[in-house]
Formats: structure tokens, sequence, C-alpha cells
């Protein structure tokens, strides 16, 4: 019977006592909400104006009813703020049915800014110390949903009084509720630190359960005021079965363990023996996790390390293999913790996360793509990425194969092509990648494609006639789809060509292809970067053919002929390119004929070698003696020139661009410039003579200054290792790259895949090879093969029988500046860790400090929404 | 569903427009997983925990270092202390009767803290407080009768 008693049945009953004076019960209103679906919020506004007609009423049990309505309603999404005074009225009713429905009331629908709020302190404090424990206990409940900074202030004594009540009931909530208060109010806790600590140790397990619950939250905060408890909470945790309250413990230690590193190589075992034992997945889980967090906190290795993180992933693996999808989930999640520290121990797993990638569960695919990322190796490179490319071709929907193709290039790129010992077989991945329908990723597909030919100078012939093979099927890349972006490997592609053309194969081909009249459907940069290519790929034919008058002019005028459609280009600067470059193959064109042409006057335009420069090169540059950024470069406008004062002001920009003219130009020029500034500037051409001194007073301030970015004649990194000689070597005897007119789509087997088997093999003959040398024992050749065999004798080390290949990694620096730049790498972490902001900072208070901190910083919502709460909270009276 | 809210309960203080706006995000991002996914989401720097029973979804929001099985077993134990409370419970129990499994809710959890981890107990106090509300309308109505008005 009492079990089924509803409030509305107590309405009910009610109602048959006051008869007509109810309108309606709360299970009239729902159904009522529920039969009129059409016009809701009509039936709702009616609704709210009968029950501002019952709250009228001196009837505190109609109040009740219309409040708990209005609870209802606020659940809905309507405000109910205006009757925030009524809800107070009905919390203040001395009979607990209706105080119930007043504090549920209040805690759903007062927040820290309801200035009521203010009002209510003494009644909660008479209804806290009630000697119902269930008032009081509603009390705690309501209150620890709309406690702000006064009431935490105001009620915290009485709070810490209720801690040792005779009930545990009420210690028990209490002791939850002060977390509250400390949140609300950071003072409070110094001093009632030392009765939280009492409750850890309090007969009954429920109040034992909240004191850690609370400690362990405010642990998180700040470990080190709570290092002291460790002896307590060990105990508790060697002793307790409550799995509840060990996750909490455990989860404790992890925070506390970062602190005291002897801690945390006493835990390990009490928590490996757990998770031998446990069969709660969430507690074993917390284990894990915190062995993880310990190992990694304890640098040092502990005997049994490895035996510990071994058993982690054992179990981790039961995880990831359930059915249970969370369990999986958590499982990788916890796999790339540990990765971090141990990626050996996880790379053992490669067969489960690679599994894992065909899961039905997106979610559960994309973790398993990350962790494959810090999974990879030279050796295992090429099959993951061969997997993963496998997984593409079945793979649906276009947002996940997209992030596989980016993760794709991620694991190759990483730390400049670390893993990387097969530079044809990567260019062949990033040309197969192209063929992937509507993907968004042709940026980065093209910027690697650069990156990589600009880095690894022994790539570009192979590079070249790859790109070549995709320049001459560019018309696959037209595709009227606008949402991919592959085309844009076309831009990689002309450029490559261009740039590296004398490793052209055909290079008379590759010009042709560029020369397709459909390219005026790619976007202008794509366009640009054509025409642009065009002269680099003709200039080197003629070079090539020892001034071949004949085949130039040839050359020149087909050129010429086909290249007229470019300049209706709709791109303005893929027109102006295509006009600059049609009309030096026609000023070319011009010279042959009269035999004046020399094929250097050309070549001069594309002169010298693009280094890639590093990232840092910007930032190093040292501030030469002497210059002073501040000063001004020319001299500030002066007050007195009154004409060049409305100039400059007038024409900001071109002030700006065009500097003080008097200084630069001889003044006649402008003279009678001085009021309309519309009128266009006539700038007039420095003679030869004087460009001529200028250019020399350039290049000798060129040569003076150490930081200008002139191509080095020195070579980096000259020293080629054998095995690079061995490797280039296996190359010649690999299968010739298809020919030309070969769309890559219709090969049987794909290219890339092709070298992977070669490289398979020559890794295993490389691998044959070195045992029989070290197996002689002879070193023929000194120093470098007796090296090699003491790297043999560590078996795991297989590093060195991969191919080496020159990768120019970071770029040019300027001069006298190294790549150190540590503290670079510092800020970052540093930033990072800024940025995890922790909104309970303010608990983040050490008991150690004479002064309480006296910088109040405000909790978490307020944190939110500072200005909200300096409005909204009445000055305290 | 149909992302009609039935329970809500806030430990951190919201105003009612972030309330609605945090609300109308979650039950977005919860009812556009799929059947097979996890019960795990990353939702700006919380997590969420959710689990679906019949037509309701339970959803927790919560920090980055809390326990996400711990989270789904206070879930289920929540939905058990309905069911034992209402007998096999139904959507139509928690809509008609929601400031009862607000009641519930309170008795088991208090501050987003779980404050009692015994079902026998949690339900014990809730009956005995539904024992102290029908005492106070028996007394209600004999003070009617006295009166002559029953």
């Amino acid at each position: 019977m009492a079990m089924s008693t509803t409030m509305d049945q107590v309405v009910k009953r009610a109602k048959d006592s006051f008869g007509q004076m109810f309108d309606k019960s709360l299970h009239d209103l729902v159904r009522g909400i529920r039969n009129h679906k059409d016009n809701e919020a009509k039936y709702i506004n009616e609704a709210i104006d009968e029950i501002k007609q019952e709250l009228k009423q001196d009837n505190i049990s109609m109040k009740a009813n219309a409040v708990n309505k209005l609870t209802y309603l606020q659940m809905l999404g309507y405000d109910i703020s205006w009757s925030a005074f009524n809800i107070i009225e009905v919390m203040s009713s001395n009979k607990f049915t209706f105080k119930r429905i007043g504090y549920l009331a209040a805690s759903q629908c007062f927040h820290e800014g309801t200035d009521v709020l203010m009002l209510t302190t003494n009644m909660i404090r008479k209804d806290l110390s009630s000697s119902s424990m269930y008032e009081s206990a509603v009390a705690m409940s309501g209150l620890s949903c709309f406690i702000n900074a006064d009431l935490a202030r105001d009620l915290a004594n009485d709070i810490m009084t209720l801690m040792t009540s005779t009930k545990p009931y009420i210690r028990k909530r209490a002791v939850l509720l002060l977390y509250k208060v400390f949140l609300n109010n950071p003072d409070a806790l110094k001093p009632a630190f030392p009765r939280l600590k009492e409750k850890l140790e309090d007969p009954d397990p429920g109040v034992q359960a909240a004191a850690v619950n609370v400690i362990c939250e405010l642990a998180r905060r700040n470990p080190k005021n709570y290092l002291a408890l460790a002896p307590i909470f060990f105990r508790l945790m060697t002793t307790s079965t409550n799995n509840w309250v060990l996750i909490k413990i455990i989860k404790l230690f992890g925070a506390l363990t970062p602190l005291e590193p002897r801690l945390g190589k006493k835990l390990i075992e009490p928590l490996t023996n757990l998770i031998h034992s446990t069969s709660a997945m969430s507690l074993l889980y917390e284990c894990i996790n915190t062995v993880v967090a310990v190992l990694v906190s304890i640098s040092s290795g502990l005997p049994n390390h490895n035996a510990s993180i071994q058993l982690c992933v054992q179990k981790l693996r039961i995880l990831i293999e359930d059915s249970d999808q969370n369990l999986k989930y958590l499982g990788l999640l916890a796999m790339s913790k540990i990765l971090q520290t141990h990626p050996k121990s996880v790379q053992a797993h490669n067969d489960l996360i690679m599994q894992c990638l065909d899961d039905k569960d997106e979610s559960i695919r994309l973790r398993a793509l990350d962790l494959l990322s810090g999974m990879v190796s030279k050796k295992n490179l090429m099959d993951i990425v061969r997997k993963l490319m496998i997984h593409m071709d079945k793979s649906e929907g276009s947002h996940y194969r997209d992030e596989l193709l980016s993760k794709i290039i991620e694991i190759c790129s990483q730390s400049d092509y670390q893993h990387i010992t097969n530079f044809e077989w990567y260019i062949s991945i990033l040309v197969e990648l192209t063929r992937l329908e509507g993907t968004k990723h042709g940026n980065l597909i093209a910027r690697q494609m650069l990156d990589v030919a600009v880095r690894v100078e022994s790539i570009r012939p192979f590079a070249c006639n790859q790109m070549a093979i995709l320049l001459a099927n560019a018309h696959v890349f037209i595709i009227g789809s606008s949402s991919t972006t592959v085309a844009e490997v076309l831009y990689a592609a002309a450029w490559i060509c261009g740039e590296f053309c004398s490793y052209l194969k055909e290079p008379q081909k590759t010009l042709e292809s560029i020369l397709n009249t459909k390219i005026i459907l790619f976007p202008g940069h794509i366009q640009s970067v054509y025409y642009q290519n065009i002269l680099k790929i003709i200039t080197y034919l003629i070079q090539s053919s020892d001034n071949d008058e004949i085949l130039a002019k040839q050359l020149v005028a087909m050129t010429i002929d086909k290249m007229s459609i470019f300049l209706s280009s709709g791109d303005v600067e893929a027109q102006e390119r295509a006009s600059i470059t049609l009309h030096i193959l026609k000023t070319v064109l011009k010279l042959i004929e009269k035999s004046e042409f020399n094929v250097n006057e050309l070549s001069a335009l594309f002169d010298g070698v693009l280094n890639p420069v590093a990232a840092k090169a910007q930032r190093k540059v040292a501030i030469p003696n002497g210059l002073d950024l501040d000063a001004w470069i020319n001299d500030p406008p002066s007050e007195s020139e009154d004409e060049s004062v409305t100039t400059d002001s007038r024409h900001d920009n071109s002030g700006f661009f065009y500097g003080k003219h008097e200084e630069n130009y001889s003044s006649n020029s402008y003279s009678n410039e001085t009021s309309n500034y519309q009128q266009p500037r006539n700038y007039v051409e420095p003679t030869t003579d004087e460009l001529e001194k200028q250019r020399e007073s350039r290049k000798q301030s060129e040569n003076m200054n150490p930081f200008y970015l002139k191509d080095s004649k020195k070579t980096k990194l000259t020293q080629k290792h054998e095995t690079s000689i061995d490797h280039s070597n296996g190359n010649e005897s690999m299968p010739s790259t298809p020919g030309k007119g070969a769309i890559p789509a219709n090969l049987q087997i794909s290219l890339s895949d092709q070298l992977y088997r070669q490289s398979k093999i020559d890794e295993e003959n490389r691998r044959l090879k070195k045992k029989s040398k070290s197996d002689g024992g002879s070193s023929k050749k000194g120093k470098k093969s007796s090296k090699k065999s003491d790297i043999a004798a560590i078996d795991e080390n297989e590093d060195d029988i991969y191919p080496t290949v020159q990768v120019t990694r970071g770029g040019e620096l300027p001069e006298g500046v190294t790549e150190s730049g540590h503290e670079d790498n510092d800020d970052d972490i540093g930033s990072r860790k800024n940025k995890k902001y922790d909104p309970h900072r303010a608990l983040n208070i050490d008991f150690n400090e004479k002064p309480i901190q006296a910088t109040y910083t405000p909790p978490p919502s307020q944190l939110k929404e500072p200005s909200k709460k300096l409005v909204e909270t009445p000055p305290v009276s | 569903r149909q992302g009609k809210l039935r329970l809500q309960k806030w430990y951190t203080s919201q105003t009612d427009k972030s309330k609605k706006k945090i609300t109308r995000e979650i039950i977005a991002a919860v009812l556009s997983r799929k059947p097979k996914m996890s019960s795990f989401l990353e939702w700006k720097d919380l997590k969420v925990v959710y689990k679906r029973y019949a037509s309701l979804y339970f959803c927790c929001a919560i920090e980055q270092d809390d326990n996400e099985l711990l989270t789904l077993e206070t879930i289920h134990r929540y939905v058990e202390l309905l069911d034992k409370y209402f007998g096999s419970v139904c959507e139509l129990d928690i809509i008609f009767n929601f400031e009862k499994a607000y009641f519930i809710f309170d008795e088991f959890i208090l501050g987003g803290e779980v404050q009692e981890t015994s079902k026998k107990s949690v339900l014990k106090a809730v009956n005995d407080q539904d024992v102290i509300q029908e005492e106070e309308l028996e007394e209600k109505r004999s003070v009617l009768e006295d009166l002559g008005l029953a």
C-alpha cells in the first residue's frame, strides 16, 4: 500500500476531501499534455494560469500540488523561475509530504544565481537539524543541488555538526554534501579536513565510502595534501570488498603516485593481484589504468615492471576480444595509454588491432586507427599500410575512408619518414590513393608528393615518371563532383615533372599531356602551375637537344599553338601566367628565327635549386647588429611638411608601399601630384644605368648578409651508406614502371604491391647475407661491418638490414644556427598542460601553506559564466 | 527516443538557458548513435555514458578520469531500483510519477556521488518516507473529518 502511494493519490484523496477546490492533479496535467500534442504550448499556458490561481489560495496542499506540477513543466522546458517564492513557501511547510515537494522543485530550478536563495538560509538550517532524519536528508539532497557561496559559508558549521550525528544515514550525506561546500567555499576545506579524515575510519562502511569519495575528488585537485593518508587508504584497499569503494581508492592512488614513487612500487603487487582475481570489469579497468599510470610515473624500471605491463596488455586483449562493444572500446583506449611508454608490448598485438578495423562500430575503428600510428616500425610499416589499403577498398562511408587515407599518410610521414625504407613504394601508394573516390584529402596527397620529391633526392627519377603517368591521365580527375579535391594532385604532379624534368623518360610526351586543352577545367592554381612548368620542360628539351634549332622551333611553335587557348582561362592568375609564358615563347621563336637565340638565357629563368626551409628558420634568424626593428625605416611624416602630410594620410596604403617619395625617387615626378590622389601615378622607369647600380648594390648586400637564403653549394649529409647503394641496385632489377599510357587503375597487381613484394624479398636476402656475414665472422670491411655484427648480436635490432635512404630532414636554417631548439618543444608541452583546464581548481589548496589562499577562484559553473555570476548574485545583506 | 526529457539532475549550477542547450546537444549526440556502437562518446571535455532501456535512454556526463564502466553500473543500479519500486517499470510510470523517480534517485546519489550501494537500503528509505507521507495524509483527513468537511 505504502509503496504505491504517489503524490497523485495523495492529491486525489485530498481532492475527495476538498471537493471542487482542486482543478487538476499532476496526473491530469500529464494526461492533458499527452492529449494536446498539437497545441501543447497553448494547453500548458492555460495550465500555468490555473497554477497561478492555485498558488494564490491560502491552502498549503494546493500550493504543493501546484509546485509539483510546475516542477514537471520545468522539465519540459518552461520557465518557472517566477514561482521561486512559492517554492520556498512549500519548502517551509512543516509537513514532510510538502517539504519534499518543495525541496525537489528547488533542486530542479534554483541555481547559484537565484536571488531568493538568501531568504532560505535559516529555513534550511532548521531543516538540517530536524529531529526527523528524513527531513534532514531531504534538505541535504536539495542543498547539494542549489548550494551557492553564501549558503556554503553560512551552513558549513551546521553540516559539520551533522557529520557527528548518531545516524549513519545522516553522517554519510553530510560527508558527501561537504564536498559541495568546499567547491562553493574553498576556505572551509582546511578547517573541516581533520573531521573528514576521521570519517575514513567511521564504523559504518557507508560513511567510510562517502569519505573516500570526497577525498578522492579532492585529491584530483591537489594530491599533495592527501599523501599522508596513504597508509589508511592502503589498509582500506587491502581489506575492502566493496568494488565501488575499491575503484575510488585505486583512482585516488593513481593521483598520489606521481608525487611519491615509493607508493607506486608498493601498489603494484596488490593491484596486480586484483587484476588477476577480480571478475568486475569496472574494477579491472580501473586497476589497469592505475597500473599503467604508476608505471609511467616511475620511469626507473621496477624489477617486475615488464611482467606487470604484460599482464595489463594480456587483460586488455581479453577486453578487446570481448563481444561487448564497450569493453572493446575501453580496451583500445587503455592500450593507447600503454603504447606511449611501451610500444613494443602493444606492437605484439598488431593482429588484434588490425581486426578491430573491421568492427561495425566506427568509434572503435577510429580508436584502432589511433593505435596503429604508434605501432609502426621499419619492419611492419609496409604490411600495415598494405592492410589499410585493402581495408580502404572494402570500407564504406567516405568519412571513414578519408580518415584511413589521412592515417596512412600520417603513419608514413611521421618523424620525417623515419619508418619508410622504400620510397618507390611510398610514391606508388600515394599515386594509388588518388584513386580513392570522392576524397577530401587531395591537398594532403599533393603536399606529400611534393615533400617527398623535394626531400628525397634519390626518388626523383621514379617520382617524375609516376607523376608523368598522372599527368597523362589527367582526364580521370575531371569529375563532376565538387566534393572531391583529388585533382589537387595534378598541382604536385605538374610541378614535380617541371622542376625535375631532366629525370623524365619522355619529356616531350609529358609536355604534350601538360598542354592538354582540358586543363582549363581545373582550379586556377593548378592551371598556373601547369603554365609555369611548360616553360621549364621546353627549356630542358631545347637544352638537351644540343641546340637543334629545327627541333626547338618545332617545339616552340607547337606549344604556342596549343597555349593560345589558355589565354581564355577564367582565373586571373592562370590567365596572366599563360600570357607571360606565351609571350616568352613568342620571343624565343623570334630569336630562333633570327638565329640569335641562346638557351642559357631561357634556363636562367629557372636557375637554382629549391631547398626545403626549416619550420623554425624564420624564428632563428638573428637580428643583425645595428638593426633596430622598432626604428622607423623612413622618417615619420614630419608635421612641418604640410603637403606630404596630406598626401600620406589620404593615401594610407600607397604611402605604405611607395614609401616617402622624395627620398626614393626623383621628386620632380611627383611635384604636380598633391591634391588629386586618384590620378594614376606615373611610375618613372629608372634608366638602365640606375637599374644596374641598384642590382649591384643589392648583390653586394646579399653577399654581405649571412642570412640571405641563397642556395647553398655544399650538400648536406653527403655520406651515403653502402646499404643505400645496395638498395638502388635492387631497384634496377625491379619490374620496370608501367608504360606511360597505362592507366594505373587497370593494373592487375598494383605497383605498390609489386614494390612491396620486391621489398620483402630484398629484405630477406639482406637478412640472409647479414647472417652469413656474421657467421663467417670475417670483418674485411673494417669498422663498418664489425659494427654491424655487433648489432647483429642483439637479435631484436634488425634496423640495419633496412636500406637507408637519404632524406633531407628538417630544412635549411640560417647559417650559424643549430637545430637544437629544445626551448620550443618545452614551450609546446607547457602550453598543452595549461590548456587542460581544471574546473575544480578552487580546491587546489595547499594545507601546508600558512595563510589560506586568499585569492578566491570561483567554482566550475561560475568559471563558465563569470559575468553572469556577478550580475545575478545579490549583495549579501 | 523522440528526444523528450523524462528526468534530469544537475550537479553543477547552470542557468535554465544553458541547461536547455546542453540537454539538446547531448540528446542529439546520443540519438545519432547506431545500435551497435559502444555506450561512450566524447562531448566537449566530458565523456557521455549512455544506456538504452526499452524506449528510454539514461545518460550521464562524467569527467575525463571517471570510470565509464562504473558509470554504466550506476545507471543500471538506478534502473533496477526503479524496477523494484514500481514493479517492472515502464516509461509511463516515470512520466506519471516523476517525483517518485527523483526521490529514489536522491536516496541513491547525492551531489553526484553514489551514497548508498545497497538496493535494499535505498528502497527501505524511500518506503519509510512514503509511510510518513501516508500518515500525514491520514492525519489531515481526520482533521477534516473532525471539522465535518469530509
